[in-house]
């Protein structure tokens, strides 16, 4: 028993602090993009998910060069992408690809500037790593607290809102009839959805945060027809990706070709695609069992 | 729960009171004015482009009218009052979105309400009771986006329904729908109107499938409107007078058929759109 511990989990696993940090920062970032990520898919906003997660690059890079945490560049930059995606008309169906489109585009021209002073002025390239591809076993400690309160902000919202949320995806009208203030919670549900996404950029890395932020809700839409269920099947699969991600992670150190270890990201994303194949693989098992079950047509038992 | 209590204080549930609406610099709607009572069923009716869906938002609030005023249940319309159910023209619904019919009906009750719903026994009974209302027990636990036009038309009332509203709203509920089931939506509200005492205000092109359950009708044209029970305003005199062009009212068996005149007469309708709603043939 223990022999297959060791077996799973690496020696030193439990002790090391760069885990517990990442156990904590990047669970508490998978949990607030899961329950985020169902309110951005039932919205149909992925893409501005998408954008949210492009334009950290820009806040990011530009906290390089000032020397703060990434993590306010990210979400300083995606949250006010999200107040000028709504001031261009985010609401109207057809405004919302291009509010989207246009915040993208100017974002990522900064970032491309930021992103080679990084280079050019601090020489390293650490940063554009870190930036892109997380950092979840070399967030400082100091950081925590700022995880924890963003991700009250976003899970906040989401609880108070969850109702007027729900219905106003399903008709702006139908929301507006029952007295809900649609473009308030709009804003302020696209305002936690950057504020999510900005925890995962730091953690598994601005280009991959979507994944995060998309997956596991995608996983969970094919799991459960009750918006709730939903929401906790979605946290749950972001979590249970992370964490095993870490270990992977941790245990690849001692793994070919180099011995010194793959990427944290790399491990997550993986898991997070492998469970939705694996739920696409049992909803649509299921539906055709569905439709093959009420056939006990007379006469067919040859 | 007083959200559920019949309204009793006056008999007068909605005042329309010389409602006009410019948009765009054109006026859709030219001083409309008629009332409605408790338990009455009305449909509101006209072509494409009348100015149905508009009257209704300007008396949900959606949409503020130039001139006149709308009251509900003798007050003046407050942009948050409740009180009035509403089933929009059309609603989209993915087929991945996870929210179930039952779901959708639960909203009707507390959609506007901030934070997480506790589980109550009372509330999923009304939901279940209000699912078999209007006949959707059956497909409570599918998917909304999953549900056809006209199961989707059943949850939609019955989450209008559910706060027990006095005045109820519906934009062309009839339409994408077959005979069979147009002839029992209509049958359900005007049961529910009788039997919940809610006025009921129906958007069609149609008037025929209302025609044995309508107790006013509001026949929109050229941005006015003409109102009061069928035999009353669908008649050749008011139709022609409203349209501002002679058009026919012809009975056929029990159906009206209001047909534009020759077209060749000066100021006649030249397409099919602008002419008076004519009657399908079945
Ligand atoms: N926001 C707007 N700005 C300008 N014109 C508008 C606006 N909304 C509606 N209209 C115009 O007002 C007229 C009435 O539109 P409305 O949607 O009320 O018609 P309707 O009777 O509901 O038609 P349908 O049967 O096709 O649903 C139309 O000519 C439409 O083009
Ligand atoms: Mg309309």
């Amino acid at each position: 028993m223990s022999h297959l511990l060791r077996f799973v989990f690496e020696p030193g696993f439990f002790a090391s602090a760069p885990v517990h940090v990442a156990v904590v920062a990047g669970g508490v970032a998978a949990i607030v993009s899961g329950i985020l990520g169902v309110f951005t898919v039932m919205r149909g906003q992925s893409y501005a998910g998408h954008a949210f997660a492009d334009i950290s690059v820009t806040g990011g890079s530009g906290s390089f060069l000032i020397g703060i945490s990434p993590i306010w560049g990210f979400a300083g930059t995606s949250v006010l992408a999200a107040g000028i995606m709504d001031m261009i008309g985010i609401r109207r169906p057809r405004g919302r690809d291009l509010a989207t489109g246009i915040v993208r585009g100017a974002g990522l021209g900064l970032a491309a500037l930021f992103l080679y002073w990084d280079t050019t002025h601090t020489s390293t390239t650490g940063a554009t790593i870190t930036i892109l591809f997380g950092s979840m076993f070399i967030i400082s400690t100091s950081i925590i607290p700022v995880i924890v309160a963003f991700s009250l902000v976003a899970l906040g919202i989401a609880a108070v809102l969850y109702r007027p949320l729900l219905l106003s995806s399903v008709s702006a009208d139908l929301a507006f009839a029952r007295g809900i203030p649609v473009r308030l919670t709009g804003v302020l549900c696209l305002v936690a959805i950057a504020v999510s996404v900005s925890l995962s950029a730091l953690t598994i890395g601005t280009i991959l945060s979507t994944a995060l932020l998309v997956g596991p809700a995608a996983t969970a839409l094919r799991l459960t027809s009750k918006p709730g269920l939903a929401i906790a099947w979605s946290a749950l699969i972001g979590l249970g990706a992370t964490w095993l991600g870490i270990l992977l992670a941790y245990d690849s150190f001692y793994w070919p070709p180099a011995k010194h270890g793959w990427p944290v990201s790399f491990f997550v994303v993986t898991l997070v695609f492998l469970f939705y194949l694996a739920a696409q693989l049992a909803s649509s098992r299921r539906t055709r069992s569905e439709r093959h079950a009420p056939a006990p047509a007379p006469g067919q038992g040859g | 729960m007083t959200e559920r209590q019949p309204y009793v204080s006056s008999d007068e549930v909605l005042a329309v009171d010389g409602i006009s609406v410019w948009l765009s610099g054109r006026e859709i709607l030219h001083d409309v004015r008629f009332s409605l009572r408790r338990g009455q069923f009305a449909g509101l009716i006209g072509s494409n482009g009348a100015g149905k869906t508009t009257l209704l938002r300007v008396i949900l609030g959606l949409t503020a009218p130039t001139a006149g005023d709308v009251r509900i249940g003798g007050e003046p319309r407050a942009r948050r009052s409740g009180g009035v159910g509403y089933v929009p023209q059309k609603i989209q619904l993915d087929p991945d979105m996870p929210l179930r019919a039952r779901d959708l009906v639960g909203l009707g009750l507390d959609g506007h309400r901030f934070g997480i719903p506790l589980p109550s026994r009372s509330r999923r009974r009304l939901v279940e009771e209000m699912l078999r209302a209007v006949g959707a027990e059956k497909f409570g636990d599918a998917r909304v986006g999953n549900l056809s036009g006209g199961e989707q038309q059943r949850v939609l009332i019955a989450h209008a329904l559910i706060s027990g509203p006095k005045l109820l709203l519906l934009d062309e509920p009839l339409a994408n729908l077959d005979i069979r089931s147009e002839q029992e939506v209509v049958s359900l509200l005007a049961r529910i109107a009788k039997e919940q005492q809610v006025a009921v205000l129906l958007s069609a092109h149609e008037i025929n499938p209302l025609l044995p359950v309508m107790d006013r009708v509001v026949y929109l044209a050229a941005g006015r409107a003409a109102s009061g029970t069928a035999s009353e305003v669908v008649r050749t005199e008011v139709l022609s007078e409203l349209y501002g062009h002679h058009v026919d009212v012809i009975r056929v068996h029990d159906r009206l058929l209001v047909v534009a005149g020759r077209a060749d007469e000066p100021g006649a309708p030249v397409s099919h759109d602008d002419a008076a709603p004519v009657a399908r043939a079945w």
